[in-house]
Order: structure tokens, then C-alpha cells, then sequence
């Protein structure tokens, strides 16, 4: 019976698939649960925790005692504008490393990863000081420009591995139409590559989204995004887990709901080249 | 008058050689093929004259002008690519009204001259549709459209049938044949199918190894190629190039003869041989004769049906006002 057979492989596959999914949910799931609760039921035993009271008091707390809009504007502005700029960049990069290589390109691409093998925090005291030289530090703009510079490898790579697919004849032939080279970008590459340009934008939207490190670390008040709302609920002085979580919830609302959304564009964006 | 001209060109890669430096010419409304095996660098001629490619030493000249450093946009050229090349997300009207939009010509005199070139093409019902929606020969067919639309200095083609089946190539040859008739516009085009070349060209280059062999109309190379690899590349089937003592009667060390200039009979002739393999065209039949006297089997071309068994005795005699004659280093004797 070989039907049944595959009818119970079938079955066990599915279950094998929910509970590795549920698994890795399963904090982030937790966290949505907890924000639902007073400060008091949130670090009872989890079966108290499921029984009690559901509210939305610590969502109030948060919203009263800080501004998460102010946050929710900056964590944007400093996600989207890093990854505009980073493409604004990286496409005339990508393009001569994809279109007129030479023996160097592979071992440039190269040296452009390994900088993300970089410890960060080894870099953190120089350019710490060099925000202060220019009085950046605590700005969006200088956000800004570290996390376009932190993600460019991977926005350069991204578009590096969409552009190769794309024949060079019809570039040629763009040129031989008159096109400058300022024309054949933008009229013929940049259209052809938009379904990978918008999977690069979305990726390293939410990489800049969920940065933490340097925006923690250069951000004190004024430019401060999501990450650093939430890093202001877990304090040495006490535990507040349910306004904590009430406070990540609605920092990952939003890329949630994006990814939400975007899924099947990410997923093609990330395995893009090694499934054509 | 000469429009095109290449002097002392060149190009390595790297360190290989693949065009020695070589001289041509091209007048003015010709319609020029370059012919040769696969690998002999017939395609990066075209793109040193394109642009596309620099040329390592040398100048290309266009109308008289030096344009060795003019970039391919700047060039006047128009080209045709084997792969079409069509800009998939722009629709047909578009991509042919795509170098007229580069050369900054107000929107009605696009529209205009695309109707224009679409009517020529028969691609008017098609100019709404985008290139993923079009067959193979509509698909070049507006590739050739975004050539003519800007009436340029020359027609480059490079290989534009490979990718159709062979139905519509011989329509597609055809349709370029005509087009360059109605126009009158240089052509340059490449291809390694020498019937293209013989029965398109005004004058054909004969390339080997990037090497110049021979340039000629197409009854030139047919009836006086100058050595035997145009004579065994030019003309279908292959002319038989034989060696050995029969070709030493005649003073060369290789005779050359087509099989359309071979006389074939059961009673009588110069040369006994074994019929093996016939080819029933059915205008003609072409036969693969084994003759003790040479080592290889010669091809015949017979008119009609020829009905002839396998293994049968034959005679052949050659026309030996055809006869090609050819030195030990393949050169042709006069």
C-alpha cells in the first residue's frame, strides 16, 4: 500500500515541521504572551501566566513613559535611508564587477566579506571618536551611514549574484542603441534587476531594522530607533518583563508584518543563484 | 566608396592572438559575410568594428573617420545579436523606439518611424506585446526593427539565424536579402553556415584562425578559391580534394573537383570505384563513391533519381574544365 505509506510520511513530516517551526517561535511567541500581562503575573510558573489576567496595561506603561513613534520614525528613516544609499552605491559597483570584470574582482569581492568577519566592537572606539570629531554621534544621518557601510558586502553581493544572470548581450545592445553609460543603467540593468534590487532592499531593511549594536552604542536620546526602546526596559534595577516585552512586540511589529508580507520575495532572495 | 575600413587590426586576449593584424575593406551598400568554422574570430571582428571590443593595435575607419577610440554608442552602427538581445521588460514598440529615445527624437518622430519600421516587419500587430510574448522570427524580426529605426552607417549581424529552426531561417534569409535590396545600407554579417554566406552576400571573408584566407563575391570563391580550405569550406556538398598520384597527372599535389562536376556511369570512365552511402534529395542524389586510386570516398551529385545499389560498380570521370589544382601547401596552382 503504497499510498498509505506516504500518507503517514506525509503526516509525520508535517508534525516534524510544526514543532521545529513552534520551537523557534516559540520565544518570540512567549514574549507576545507576556506583554499581555501585568508585571506581577509575568514572572509567576507558565501555566499561572497562561490562566491569568490578559491586559493591555503594559502597552499603555510603554507608550506613557516613551515615545515609541519618536523611535518608530528613527528606526525608518535610519533602515530605509542606509539601505537606499547602500544601493545607490552598490549597483554601479556591482555592475562593473559583473559586467567588465577583472583578475581582481573575485579577490575584491572577497576582501568586501571578510570585512564583515570583522568583530565589530574592535572597531567601535575609533569610529566612536570619529562621530565625535564630527559631531554625529546621537544623528540619524550618522546612523545612517555606518549601517549602509556595515551592510554594503552584503547589498554589493546580493546584486553582484542578480547581475550575472542578466545576459551581457542585451547591455551591448544597449550601447549599440546609443545608450550612455548612465542610460543603459538606469533604463536597461536597473528595471531588468528589480526583482532582485527589491529582495536586496527588503533583506538589509530588516538587517538595519534589528541592528543593535551600533545603534545602542551611537545613539542617545534624539536619534535613538527601536532598539534601543526596547534596551531601555531591561534595566539593572528590576525585572519589568512584561513591559519589556510589551516594548519588543511593538519594536518587531512592523518587520514582522513586512516579512509578513514579503515572504515569497525574501525566500527568492535568499536562495537566489543556488536555485534558479 | 570605402565606408568601413580596418588597417593593421589586432586583438589578444591576454596573451593569445586570436586576430593577427589583418587589412579589409567595405564599400559602401555591400553586403559583406564573414565565414568560417567556430573559433576562427569572425564574431570579434564584428565587435572590433562594433566598438564593442578595443582592438589591440591597429585603426577602424568609418566614413574616413578614425573611430578606434569612439565609443560603440557614438559609432552609427546598428546591431543584430544572435541571442536577439531585446530588452525583455520594455514592450515591442519600446525596444524599437528604445535608440531613437537615446538619441533624444521627440515622441511623435518615434512613433512615427516605429510604425514605420513595423509595417516593413510585419510586426504591427505586435507592438503592444513584450519580446517573452513573441516567437523566435518575430523576436528577431524586432530585433531587426531596433536597428533600422535609426537608420545607421551599417547593419551589423551577428549569427541572427542560429537560434531559428531551418524553415524560418531560409524565410528570416530572405527577409534580410530584401530588406538590404530596399535599403541599400551596408551590412557586415557573420555566420558559419555557408550557404547563408553564398547566397546573401555581395562579397564574402573567408576566415581561419583570424586569419583573412580569402575575400571574394560568391562565384569567385565557388569558381577560383585560392587554397584548399576555401575549397572544402565553400560549396555544398564539400568539393572533393584529392591527393596522390591521380592529382600528380595533372601536375598539383592536390586536385580538387565538386561533386556537380563529376560524371558518374556503370559501363565507363577514368576513375573504378564501389558505390556505398546515397543521399536521395530527390532533385538530386548525392553518392559516396569508394575508388581504389584515392583514400577517401568522393561525393557525386547526380540530377534526379539515380538509382544505384549498394556496392555496385561504377566509373567516375571529372570535368576537367572544373578541375581545381592545388600545391603541396594547399595553395591554389594556376
Amino acid at each position: 500500500m503504497a499510498r498509505t505509506v506516504s500518507t503517514r510520511r506525509k503526516t509525520l513530516t508535517t508534525i516534524a515541521a510544526w514543532t521545529i517551526g513552534i520551537v523557534i517561535f516559540f520565544p518570540i511567541l512567549w514574549i507576545i504572551v507576556l506583554s499581555f500581562k501585568t508585571e506581577g503575573d509575568a514572572i509567576k510558573t507558565p501555566l499561572e501566566v497562561l490562566t491569568s489576567l490578559w491586559t493591555f496595561e503594559s502597552y499603555a506603561v510603554v507608550q506613557e513613559r516613551s515615545d515609541y513613534f519618536k523611535h518608530f520614525t528613527n528606526s525608518v528613516i535610519i533602515a530605509l535611508g542606509s539601505t537606499l544609499l547602500g544601493v545607490l552605491v552598490a549597483v554601479p559597483a556591482a555592475w562593473s564587477m559583473a559586467f567588465v570584470p577583472s583578475p581582481r574582482t573575485r579577490g575584491i569581492l572577497m576582501w568586501m566579506l571578510s570585512t564583515k568577519m570583522l568583530p565589530a566592537v574592535g572597531v567601535l572606539y575609533p569610529i566612536y571618536l570619529l562621530f565625535i570629531q564630527l559631531g554625529i554621534l546621537d544623528s540619524r544621518i550618522g546612523l545612517v551611514v555606518v549601517l549602509m557601510l556595515i551592510n554594503l558586502p552584503i547589498i554589493v553581493w546580493m546584486l553582484y549574484t542578480y547581475f550575472r544572470e542578466i545576459p551581457g548581450e542585451i547591455l551591448e545592445a544597449a550601447r549599440m542603441d546609443g545608450a550612455t553609460l548612465r542610460a543603459e543603467l538606469l533604463y536597461v540593468l536597473t528595471p531588468m534587476a528589480i526583482p532582485g534590487i527589491a529582495s536586496t532592499v527588503l533583506l538589509n531593511v530588516i538587517l538595519a531594522w534589528n541592528e543593535a549594536f551600533w545603534t545602542l552604542n551611537l545613539t542617545a536620546a534624539k536619534a535613538a530607533p527601536l532598539t534601543a526602546f526596547i534596551a531601555s526596559y531591561s534595566s539593572p534595577e528590576g525585572l519589568f518583563y512584561a513591559k519589556l516585552s510589551a516594548a519588543s512586540v511593538m519594536a518587531i511589529a512592523p518587520i514582522l508584518i513586512m516579512g509578513w508580507f514579503s515572504q515569497k520575495q525574501l525566500v527568492r532572495g535568499l536562495t537566489f543563484g543556488a536555485v534558479k | 566608396m570605402k565606408q568601413i575600413q580596418l588597417k593593421q587590426v589586432s586583438k589578444c586576449f591576454g596573451n593569445v592572438e586570436v586576430i593577427p593584424p589583418l587589412d579589409l575593406q567595405i564599400e559602401e551598400g555591400e553586403f559583406v559575410v564573414f565565414v568560417g568554422p567556430s573559433g576562427c574570430g569572425k564574431s570579434t571582428l564584428l565587435r572590433l568594428i562594433a566598438g564593442l571590443e578595443d582592438v589591440t593595435t591597429g585603426q577602424v575607419l568609418i566614413n574616413g573617420e578614425d573611430a578606434t577610440a569612439i565609443p560603440p554608442a557614438k559609432r552609427g552602427l546598428a546591431m543584430v545579436f544572435q541571442s536577439y538581445a531585446l530588452y525583455p521588460h520594455m514592450s515591442v514598440r519600446k525596444n524599437i523606439a528604445f535608440p531613437l529615445r537615446m538619441a533624444g527624437l521627440d515622441k511623435a518622430e518615434q512613433a512615427r518611424r516605429v510604425e514605420e519600421a513595423a509595417s516593413v516587419l510585419n510586426l504591427t500587430d505586435y507592438l503592444d506585446r513584450r519580446p517573452g510574448q513573441l516567437s523566435g522570427g518575430q523576436r528577431q524580426r524586432v530585433a531587426i526593427g531596433r536597428a533600422i529605426v535609426r537608420e545607421p552607417t551599417a547593419f551589423l549581424f551577428d549569427e541572427p539565424l542560429s537560434n531559428l529552426d531551418a524553415a524560418l531561417r531560409v524565410g528570416m534569409r530572405l527577409e534580410i536579402s530584401e530588406l538590404h535590396k530596399r535599403l541599400a545600407t551596408t551590412m557586415i554579417y557573420v555566420t558559419h553556415d555557408q550557404v547563408e554566406a553564398m547566397t546573401m552576400a555581395d562579397k564574402i571573408v573567408v576566415l581561419q584562425a583570424g586569419m583573412i584566407e580569402q575575400v571574394g563575391s560568391p562565384l569567385d570563391l565557388y569558381h577560383k578559391p585560392c587554397n584548399t580550405f576555401v575549397a572544402g569550406f565553400i560549396g555544398s556538398p564539400k568539393m572533393n580534394l584529392l591527393a596522390g598520384k591521380e592529382a600528380a597527372k595533372h601536375d598539383a599535389h592536390t586536385i580538387g573537383i565538386r561533386p556537380e562536376h563529376v560524371a558518374i556511369s556503370s559501363t565507363a570512365g577514368e576513375w573504378e570505384g564501389v558505390v556505398g552511402v546515397s543521399e536521395h534529395l530527390g532533385s538530386d542524389t548525392f553518392i559516396h563513391v569508394t575508388c581504389p586510386v584515392f583514400s577517401e570516398p568522393l561525393t557525386v551529385r547526380a540530377s534526379g533519381e539515380l538509382d544505384l545499389t549498394y556496392g555496385a560498380k561504377v566509373y567516375l570521370t571529372p570535368d576537367l574544365a572544373h578541375l581545381h589544382k592545388f600545391d603541396d601547401l594547399g595553395i591554389r596552382l594556376k
